[in-house]
């Protein structure tokens, strides 16, 4: 990330893969940091011009305004079937990416993304883990902690009506097809590092042609949890983390 | 000489694309278009293709976008109950505006209705099928000859107007056998997709965003003068029409895919009976022949409507009449079995006319 610019040493910039563009997202929202990730990953491997990325519905939809590599827009849930679809188109050549929030991978599309993951696609997705439905204002998702309040599980989510939070990266790390899993959040710079380091990773799994590569991003959601962005952050440190503790769960170079 | 072979619908269909350039297909097994996804499985890797067998239509039709956001000549196929699941993903492709081809081989309806031969998805096909009020170009084959001819012609219109286009045939003539000229359509070089997305960009700049919300990523305003134009200028351009002996008719039968056989047979027992009796087969559902049925209605007397459904076309025939001539419905009420492998027969159609003319 450093260099030297007209005498002064430059420790921190743009991403040369990321635009130059104003914030879509609320005071607080992690996704924009993820997506500046994403770019410094692009950027330091040397695949902005390779990268595809698939978005999925929801304010993850959001983030390739931030991104200047080609894009197309999935329905929800169905990133990893359109993924599959560019990847056949481009002769398996290209490194495509899906970013896909917790309604449409966990939700709506998780036939989709285990399937793909079955049928041994080598593709990337980061997953936006913030316990709920941002984009519709706050509703449960299958990633919402139990005894969570939503504006649908008012009383907060009790397993006996709705289930228990789901664990994405354990349940990537379990298949077969999977070569990398982890989970990473952006509190602090050593996590920051982690989360790019296994962003890398993921990519380079594709690219290897070694299998899936799955980075779940735990993130914050202040409007849709009712908090202001430091109360945000705390509850993501304490009550976020307890439930989805960070790691990397599979790291293969060879899938038998 | 061209190569002659005896195939089914299914295969002809699937050789169509072979021979359009189609290197890419997604599908799901279903009766009666199962050999359609076997045929696929077996050739395209031969020729250095593509083929993906997908965990349901949903995830078929959502390959097919993404394939088709990268510019190759790219196809699904199903069968009605099947290809319901793919309806929300035909609205993105045509909201995207990408070039491919689907094709719905019939089976009886509604829900998992028979698994037999029916034209029960005329509707479903031609005014819409997905929400959102978008159009296609939809071909409807009477012979094996027209699935092999058709799929062709249909890659060609998908790729001219930057959209999905349908070939929609049903189970008796997916699966029945005739023989078949092997001859490529030349349409002129491929466009150019500058459009698409693709990989290897120098200097690795975006080329491209495709999107499927054009009321959320551009004005929607744009976006709907320019699909209203496009629409237009299918209509405009793209109406597939046969007719035969409509001048002097005082009825005139209107059929269209595998019923347009038995239409066939009745116009031309009514002709060597000496009844003035017209025909007219719709080629594209959509565009509809509304012209040249309304024009005909000017000196017609009748119109008798031939489909295996329990009446959906006839609707389209009723609206280009606009009351100027009875317009008369043979529906699949008049199969010769009551079972799932019912027909309409000639004779039957041919007895329905004398009630009129």
């Amino acid at each position: 990330m450093s260099e030297q610019k007209a005498g002064k040493k430059v420790i921190y910039h743009k991403p040369e893969s990321a635009f130059e563009t104003s914030s879509l997202f609320c005071a607080g929202c992690q996704h924009s940091i993820i997506a500046r990730v994403v770019c410094e990953a692009i950027d330091e491997m040397g695949i902005q011009g390779d990268a595809v990325g698939v978005s999925g519905v929801g304010c993850h939809g959001m983030c390739h305004v931030y991104m200047d590599v080609d894009f197309v827009f999935a329905l929800h849930g169905r990133a990893p079937g359109t993924a599959t679809g560019i990847k056949r188109g481009l002769s398996n050549k290209g490194i495509v990416f899906t970013f896909q929030g917790d309604g449409d991978l966990a939700a709506i599309g998780l036939g989709d993304i285990l399937s793909a993951v079955n049928r041994g696609e080598k593709l990337t997705t980061i997953f936006f883990n913030n316990a709920g439905y941002g984009t519709t204002g706050g509703q449960m998702a299958p990633t919402t902690l139990q005894g969570q309040v939503t504006t649908t599980s008012p009383e907060g989510r009790d397993a006996a009506s709705h289930g228990y939070p789901v664990h994405m990266a354990e349940m990537m790390a379990s298949m077969r097809g999977v070569a990398y899993s982890a989970r990473v959040a952006l509190i602090g710079l050593k996590n920051f590092m982690s989360a790019k380091k296994a962003v890398k990773t993921a990519f380079q799994k594709q690219i290897d042609n070694v299998g899936y590569g799955f980075v779940e991003f735990v993130c914050t959601c202040p409007p849709g949890w009712g908090m202001n962005p430091p109360k945000s952050i705390q509850w993501l440190e304490k009550a976020m983390l307890e439930e989805y503790p960070l790691g990397e769960l599979k790291n293969v170079d060879i899938i038998e | 000489m061209a190569e002659k072979v005896l195939i089914t619908g299914n295969i002809a269909a699937a050789q169509g694309a072979i021979y359009a350039g189609c290197r890419h297909y997604f599908g799901y097994p279903i009766t009666p278009q199962s050999d359609v996804v076997e045929f696929f499985a077996a050739e395209l890797p031969k020729l250095g293709g593509y083929f993906v067998q997908t965990e349901s239509e949903c995830t078929s039709i959502n390959m097919l976008y993404g394939c088709a956001c990268t510019g190759v000549r790219c196809m699904t196929s199903s069968s009605s109950t099947g290809f319901s699941l793919m309806m929300e993903g035909l609205s993105t492709i045509a909201a995207a505006e990408v070039s491919c081809v689907v094709m719905n081989v019939q089976r009886g309806g509604p829900g998992a209705g028979s698994t037999q031969t029916a034209q029960m998805d005329y509707l479903q096909a031609v005014k819409g099928g997905g929400h959102g009020g978008y159009k296609m170009v939809v071909l409807a084959p009477a012979t094996v000859q027209e699935c092999f001819d058709f799929v062709q012609i249909a890659f060609y219109l998908a790729d001219k107007y930057r959209h999905p286009a349908m070939v929609l045939t049903d189970a008796m003539i997916g699966q029945m056998m005739e023989s078949v000229e092997l001859v490529t359509h030349d349409f002129g070089p491929l466009p150019e997709k500058p459009w698409a997305v693709k990989c290897g960009r120098e200097g690795g700049k975006r080329g491209n965003m495709i999107h499927n919300a054009p009321g959320i990523w551009s004005l929607y305003k744009d976006y709907q003068v320019r699909i209203t134009d496009k629409y237009k200028k299918m209509a405009e351009q793209e109406v597939r029409v046969k007719t035969y002996d409509i001048e002097d008719a005082d009825l005139i039968i209107v059929s269209f895919g595998s019923s347009a056989r038995s239409g066939l047979g009745a116009y031309e027992m009514a002709r060597r009976d000496g009844r003035k009796v017209g025909f007219i087969r719709p080629i594209s559902l959509w565009p509809f022949p509304t012209q040249v049925i309304r024009e005909a209605a000017k000196t017609t007397k009748h119109f008798l409507v031939v489909e295996d459904n329990l009446g959906q076309m006839v609707e389209d025939v009723d609206h280009a009449v606009q009351g100027r001539a009875e317009v008369h419905f043979l529906g699949m009420l008049a199969r010769h079995l009551p079972d799932s492998s019912g027909m309409i027969f000639p004779h039957t159609i041919y007895q329905e006319v004398k009630k009129y003319i």
